[in-house]
């Protein structure tokens, strides 16, 4: 037979109904990957592209040169803000289905790859997240009722009810305004930390990305620039194995690993147990010191799972098994750093059961407090006319026009308030 | 005939083509296995196979650019853009390259490209699930730009669009995929089933590109529409009792001037609906052409009713929405004028 061309179509390694199967994650046993110094050149560092940093071993005990050495205190602290990130998703997650708000996404099952990395970071460096890092923000001390309120579009929303759900931005707290538009915050860091270094300043900045959104074009503009002007940014890759429905073959994950795309452009790529809280934490650190001393930018692929739905408007039954989170070799960051503790003679099931209970309370009041700043359906409401600011910094003509026009249409149809039905369609990203 | 809403009119336009003619592919991001978010490529996978219906990477720039080179070499390519306000990083694709080979090479290179996309709002989507973006396609030339308001229609134009041998944006207004929504959100959702349009024949047909539709005859006002905003339309004329004159663009490029003029040219006053924006938007090309055309004939300036100059807001879906109340407004207004 003549040989001929065919068109090669990635396929998961299970769909509903078959058995999950994750042998095709390479694992690295704990503690085997070496620790290069931060001064490496990119080619020494080649290595870690292909490996795996991992900290805690199957019993959950600390062992490696990427060991981070924290203080107990600071691993409950870690421990505390990841079960935290958990409780408000699962609460909001429950009110989406009760109607109360109109979408949601969890993070479930990757809180480490934002909280851990988050805590190796200085408060005043630059955080530009993607819709899944709201371990971020947890970290960072918002408060809970901002979040919420936010996701209520009620009258203590930061975006003044302009946004969907998660969207958040915090300006003060250094956590950049998260686009619904994927990927596009990705080359945005590293202008941030470049102009970091224009200006000789000592803050970074880290960004986080998809797996699956790493295809679009501005992850090579992302990764050109920083290592272009050797900028001092941290980008961050969550491989969390799934983009809605396409595996991460569909990302081109299939022939090399995420973080080897790293070496390609000259910049370290580190590969990293994205569920194991030391871990994450370890590789930032590095990465972060190396950004601080000129060594300007690292790509860290963090290996983890999405463990819920895309989003509520998606039902992963349709296109992977049901169970498929079981089988994930990883395991749960929560999990993996409660037993480290209790490993350590610093944790209990006792003292997580409280502390779970504890935080559950918090949510609680924080939500009853969020929604006395009213609700789709219900209490004070925010303005429809404020929609015409910020459009630019002073309001134009044709808006001034156009506001005008609504408050007279309003007035003569006697709108007390705008009363917000619930949507219809599915599908939302 | 079967009845279907639009997505299922959508997806049967597709299985008939793919059936068809081999040289139709089907790409996009989560249209494969799992049949794409709104469910319009559902079970075309299965059916049609792996090389045929393609599951995509997450870039458009890369969607729609290398649906191009299928084109070049003698595809059909159906792109699908997951949402339109996701349509942007493909832009260049679509301005510098889609829209213009066929020109540039003085037709020795074309690439038949379809792209679909859903647009508008309605569902609480926000600024990034809600756009309406028609304006800065029907701006290119060497494009088709289309926008069904109706199943019927919507099969029937999507096959007329792969069929065909020149590139179209096709804009698939997702408030109406499951019914005809007439703008008020407090009403309970009407299902394609009671309406004629979701009449759907389940074989192969067309309707042509460039030709608008009268939908409702009317002797004193004609309004020129397309899209969702033919059902807000139909519904504010019934509330005023004006006898209006409705047509359905269905094509915004190349425009159905004979059928929008003459009828604007017989009632002699007209208002111009889009969901989008308004400053430079579709409308300002609407109102132009009926200024050229039937200036004499006019009894009253044209009116526009658009979505604000602002981002769509999610929390004001409805005060942003240019819904019954804001047409009934502009019908008024142009019956009163002297
Ligand atoms: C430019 C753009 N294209 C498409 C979408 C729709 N969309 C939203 S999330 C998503 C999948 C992203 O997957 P990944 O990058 O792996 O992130 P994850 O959801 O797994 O965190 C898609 C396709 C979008 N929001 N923006
Ligand atoms: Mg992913």
């Amino acid at each position: 037979m003549t040989p001929r061309s065919r068109l090669h179509v990635p396929e998961p390694p299970a769909r509903p109904g078959q058995e999950p199967d994750f042998s095709y994650v390479q694992i690295s046993p704990a503690g085997a990957t070496p620790r290069p110094d931060v001064t490496a050149t990119a080619r020494e560092i080649e290595p870690l592209a292909l490996g795996m940093v991992r900290v805690l071993d199957e019993e959950q005990r600390a062992v490696g040169p990427w060991n981070p050495h924290l203080e107990p205190g600071e691993l409950q602290v870690g421990l505390r803000h990841m079960l935290l990130t958990r409780l408000f998703d699962d609460r909001m997650q429950k009110i989406q289905r009760q109607g109360r708000i109109s979408f949601y996404i969890k993070s479930t099952g990757e809180e480490a790859v934002a909280v851990a990395a988050g805590m190796a970071l200085q408060p005043t460096d630059m955080l530009f997240p993607s819709y899944r890092q709201q371990g971020l923000q947890v970290l960072r001390g918002r408060n809970l009722v901002d979040l919420m309120c936010q996701c209520l579009s009620n009258t203590h929303d930061m975006c003044k009810g302009r946004q969907m759900p998660i969207m958040y931005h915090w300006g003060s707290g250094n956590i950049f305004s998260i686009s619904g538009n994927l990927a596009t915050q990705f080359p945005q860091a590293v202008g941030w930390a470049m102009a970091a270094a224009i200006k000789g300043e000592d803050r970074i900045a880290a960004s986080w990305i998809g797996e699956g959104s790493s295809a679009e074009a501005d992850f090579h503009y992302a990764m050109t620039f920083a290592a272009v002007y050797q900028a001092p940014v941290i980008l961050n890759l969550v491989n969390n194995q799934w983009a809605i429905s396409t595996f991460q073959g569909f990302a081109g994950g299939e022939h090399k690993t995420f973080a080897q795309r790293g070496p390609g452009y000259g910049i370290p790529g580190i590969r990293v147990d994205g569920n194991d809280f030391l871990a994450v934490y370890a590789v930032t650190q590095w990465a972060a010191q190396r950004a601080r001393q000129s060594g300007g930018p690292t790509l860290i692929e963090h290996v983890t799972y999405r463990a819920a739905a895309h989003s509520t408007s998606d039902d992963p039954a349709r296109y992977r098994p049901k169970e498929e989170w079981r089988a994930w070799p990883l395991g749960d960051p929560v999990t993996r750093l409660k037993q480290h503790l209790i490993a350590l003679g610093e944790w209990s099931e006792e003292r997580h059961a409280q502390l779970e209970k504890e935080l559950e309370a918090h949510v609680t009041a924080c939500w009853k407090e969020a929604e006395s700043y009213g609700t789709l359906t219900g209490g004070p409401a925010l303005d429809p006319l404020t929609m015409f600011e910020d459009v630019l910094k002073e309001m134009p003509p044709n808006l001034k026009e156009q506001q005008r026009e609504l408050r007279a249409l309003r007035e003569a149809e006697g709108t007390g308030r705008a009363t917000t039905p619930s949507s219809s369609a599915a599908g939302k990203g | 005939m079967a009845r279907m809403n639009m997505v299922q009119a959508l997806n049967s336009a597709m299985d008939v083509m793919l059936a068809r003619d081999p040289r139709v592919v089907v790409l996009g991001e989560d249209v494969g296995y799992f049949g794409g978010v709104f469910r319009a490529t559902d079970g075309l996978q299965r059916k049609h196979g792996q090389h045929r219906v393609l599951d995509t990477p997450i870039a458009e720039g890369g969607i729609i650019a290398t649906a191009i080179g299928m084109g070049v070499n003698g595809l059909k390519p159906v792109a699908e853009i997951q949402f339109a306000d996701y349509i942007y990083p493909g832009y260049d694709q679509v301005v510098s390259e889609l829209a213009r080979l066929r020109y540039r090479s003085a037709g020795d290179f074309s690439a038949p490209v379809t792209i679909r996309t859903p647009c508008g709002g309605g569902i609480r989507g926000g600024q990034t699930h809600s756009q309406s973006p028609e304006a800065i396609f029907t701006h290119v030339c060497g494009i088709k730009v289309v926008m069904p308001s109706n199943p019927y229609d919507a099969k029937g134009l999507l096959i007329s669009s792969i069929e065909g041998d020149d590139p179209v944006v096709f804009f698939e207004p997702k408030r109406l995929y499951n019914g005809p929504f007439d703008g008020d959100p407090h009403k309970p959702a009407v299902p394609w089933s009671a309406h004629v349009r979701g009449e759907v024949p389940e074989g192969h047909y067309t309707v042509p590109l460039g030709r608008a539709e009268v939908v409702r005859p009317g002797k004193d006002v004609s309004v020129l529409a397309y899209g969702t905003m033919v059902h807000v339309a139909e519904a504010a004329v019934r509330a005023t009792g004006i006898d209006a004159e409705i047509v359905d663009v269905r094509t915004m490029a190349p425009l159905d001037v004979d059928t929008l003029c003459t009828s604007v040219c017989k009632t002699g006053r007209c208002v111009v609906v889009h969901e989008a924006t308004r400053f430079s938007g579709y409308g300002a090309e609407l109102v132009a052409t009926v200024q050229e055309h039937c200036f004499w004939n006019l009894e009253a300036p044209v009116q526009r009713v658009t979505g604000w100059d602002t981002p769509y807001p999610h929390a004001f879906e409805w005060d942003y929405f240019p819904g019954q109340a804001r047409i009934a407004a502009a019908l008024r207004q142009v019956m009163e004028a002297a």
